[in-house]
């Protein structure tokens, strides 16, 4: 049985004309969300999202999707691939990405950390820029959290520098201008970064006494 | 010469990973010039996939796996080989309180074996059958799972049609325990710590052992991609000395202490060195109270634990055929027979003077004890390899055995 190829005649109609049934499986709300509004500007207006794989297979089953969309970090997949396989009460949606051959594409969404199947017997064209989409908004959504995360980082190293400069200025009784360029020769010499000295400062200040952080 | 080879490897948490992680983080790769990054992932699906597009070389699989890709059974495949084995045993089949009070009732003893345990369940599913009950749902971790086939093994054996009088369902390992605590399951078949997990909370039964099923069975592998293994036949062969290094220091009761505190890191397994133990002592609480000490639960070493044996791929195959996921056909047989790959690692071994089976492959179920055998170098002790129900698997005489256990006709 080479690659679980079921046809589906039944299904013809919908696959040229009508629009298709797209199921997105992801534990992450947000990200969620962001792929169902691409989706949706893309003209897809049967769009189902599930955050939750508790009886799925009767969700599945109610959506009878075309493509299933799903986050590569759910450890519900084997599962879910199982159940896509073997399942009777569902229209079969099986292979797994556009195309075997289409190695870029696999490669990519993989990077992205996004995974599809589609029911066999779709045309490609119809899926591949479903798949693009979703692979452009994983990636896109990973670029926010991470500036997300390094914006939250450097607020946190813009108060640990504020805190130091305090404690440099009441203890040893310097201008907020001296105190800083004390922390930043200090990390020069030393080849870290000024939060790190700032970090490192504040926690030998615990240690040593009180202060006014207490 | 550290860093002569670099090897990409998948790994999911799971205790059987020990040796692949120990690999590394003992230094045993690096001794052998092979730089080994592991990567940490969450289905078996994300590994067989990495390994399909080129991101992993090779990675810790189920057994049946790489045989599941190389038959076209998965949506994404690619040719994957089996040159070294991750270890023997280490799953247990476990109930709910409820099932486990049923079969009680039905002459089940806290004592692990398969055949009473097996007709106390087969009595208890009688019982629910005729008082309209819906039929128990077990779960394994993957279709294509030795868990899968012990467990319907096990079943079959007891005269319960594990297609037909239960339902078997796919629930990922870490979350076995609480499916069987909310109801959601009424028993399941898992490797260690997952069974001990129930027993701790109160709400499961260990009712029998793979280790009892059948004797020295296979469990996880080392599966590779073949286009890199024929292409880098020196860091394959590197990577497997370091795996034998890894494997041997692993079955050492001196380094549990050890090796459990490495597991114990959030980026490997992530559970407290306690809950390690039972799967290296075969000391199992089996809830209510009874323990047990099961010999050889899960070896990753003795009795030629890493040896790929063909027979163990072929079994693996028949169960396959027996459960109606791929028609038995001479062409299947030679894909499955060709997957394990023990020619790759008795070549990586010799040169290390170690005990090498000098066969391809054994009739399973033929030693009744364990038994010294005849074997390239130093001595090397093999079996018991039992099935509980005293049948054998001749792999060289594979149509009889399909024949004899009838194949499911739901072929997908």
């Amino acid at each position: 049985m080479p690659h679980c190829t079921i046809s589906r005649h039944a299904h013809n109609g919908v696959m040229e004309s009508g629009t298709l049934s797209i199921l997105v499986i992801d534990e992450n709300r947000i990200r969620a969300a962001v792929i169902e509004a691409g989706l949706r500007e893309a003209g897809h207006d049967r769009v189902t999202v599930i955050h939750d794989v508790t009886g799925i297979a009767r969700r599945i089953a109610e959506v009878e999707p075309d493509v299933i969309v799903i986050d590569l970090e759910n450890p519900n997949r084997d599962m879910l691939e199982n159940m896509f396989q073997l399942s009777r009460a569902v229209k079969r949606p099986i292979a797994m990405f556009v195309d075997r051959s289409d190695k870029a594409s696999i490669e990519a969404a993989v990077d992205a950390g996004v995974s599809a199947y589609i029911i066999d017997g779709l045309r490609q064209e119809r899926v591949k820029p479903i798949l693009d989409m979703a692979i452009s908004r994983f990636n896109a959504f990973s670029r926010m959290a991470r500036e997300l995360e390094d914006m939250r980082s450097e607020l946190k190293g813009h108060r640990l520098v504020d805190r130091a400069k305090r404690i440099l200025m009441q203890s040893r009784g310097l201008s907020e201008e001296d105190a800083y360029a004390l922390l930043r020769k200090t990390a020069m010499n030393q080849n870290r970064k000024i939060s790190q000295i700032a970090d490192s400062l504040i926690t030998a200040a615990g240690l040593l006494g009180p202060t006014e952080e207490d | 010469m550290a860093g002569e080879h670099h090897v990409h490897a998948g790994f999911m948490p799971l205790f059987d990973s020990a040796v692949l992680v120990a690999a590394r983080e003992f230094g045993f790769a690096a001794r052998e010039g092979v730089e080994l990054t592991l990567h940490r992932e969450t289905s078996w699906a994300n590994i067989r996939d990495r390994i399909a597009i080129g991101h992993f070389h090779l990675a810790h699989m189920l057994g049946p796996m790489p045989i599941a890709c190389n038959l076209g059974l998965t949506p994404l495949a690619s040719d994957t080989i089996v040159p070294f084995s991750l270890g023997l045993g280490g799953n247990c089949v476990t109930v709910s309180n409820a099932v486990w009070t049923g079969m009680a009732a039905h002459g089940a003893l806290p004592d692990l074996d398969p055949a009473r345990t097996g007709a106390a369940l087969k009595a208890l599913i009688g019982e629910r059958a005729r008082a309209g009950h819906d039929p128990l749902r077990f779960a394994v971790v993957h279709p294509h799972s030795g868990h899968k086939y012990e467990l319907s093994y096990w079943l079959a054996a007891c005269g319960i049609d594990p297609l037909g009088d239960i339902d078997i369902l796919i629930v990922p390992p870490p979350f076995m325990a609480d499916a069987l605590a909310a109801g959601r399951i009424d028993g399941y078949c898992v490797g260690e710590p997952w069974n001990s997990a129930s027993v701790a909370a109160g709400t499961g039964h260990i009712a029998t052992v793979k280790a009892a099923i059948w004797k020295n069975s296979p469990e996880k592998v080392i599966g590779a991609r073949k286009s890199w293994a024929n292409e880098n036949p020196d860091a394959l062969a590197a990577l497997l000395r370091a795996l034998h290094h890894s494997a041997r220091w692993c079955q050492d009761p001196a380094n549990h202490g050890d090796l459990t505190a490495v597991m114990a890191q959030p980026g490997f397994l992530g559970q407290p060195a306690e809950v390690q133990m039972p799967i290296l002592t075969g000391n199992l609480r089996l809830g209510g109270g009874a323990e047990r000490h099961v010999k050889d639960f899960f070896l990753p070493f003795d009795k030629a634990a890493n040896f790929p044996w063909k027979s163990h791929a072929l079994w693996f195959y028949t169960q396959m055929v027996r459960w109606g996921q791929v028609e038995h056909s001479a062409d299947n047989v030679a894909i499955a027979r060709d997957c394990y790959r023990p020619d790759l690692y008795r070549a990586a071994l010799k040169p290390l003077g170690v005990a090498l089976p000098g066969a391809n492959a054994k009739v399973e179920g033929a030693l009744k004890t364990a038994t010294p055998v005849g074997s390239a170098g130093a001595s090397l002790v093999l079996g018991p390899d039992g099935f509980f129900d005293g049948e054998m698997f001749d792999p060289d005489r594979i149509d009889a055995y399909i024949e004899r256990q009838g194949a499911s006709s739901t072929v997908d």
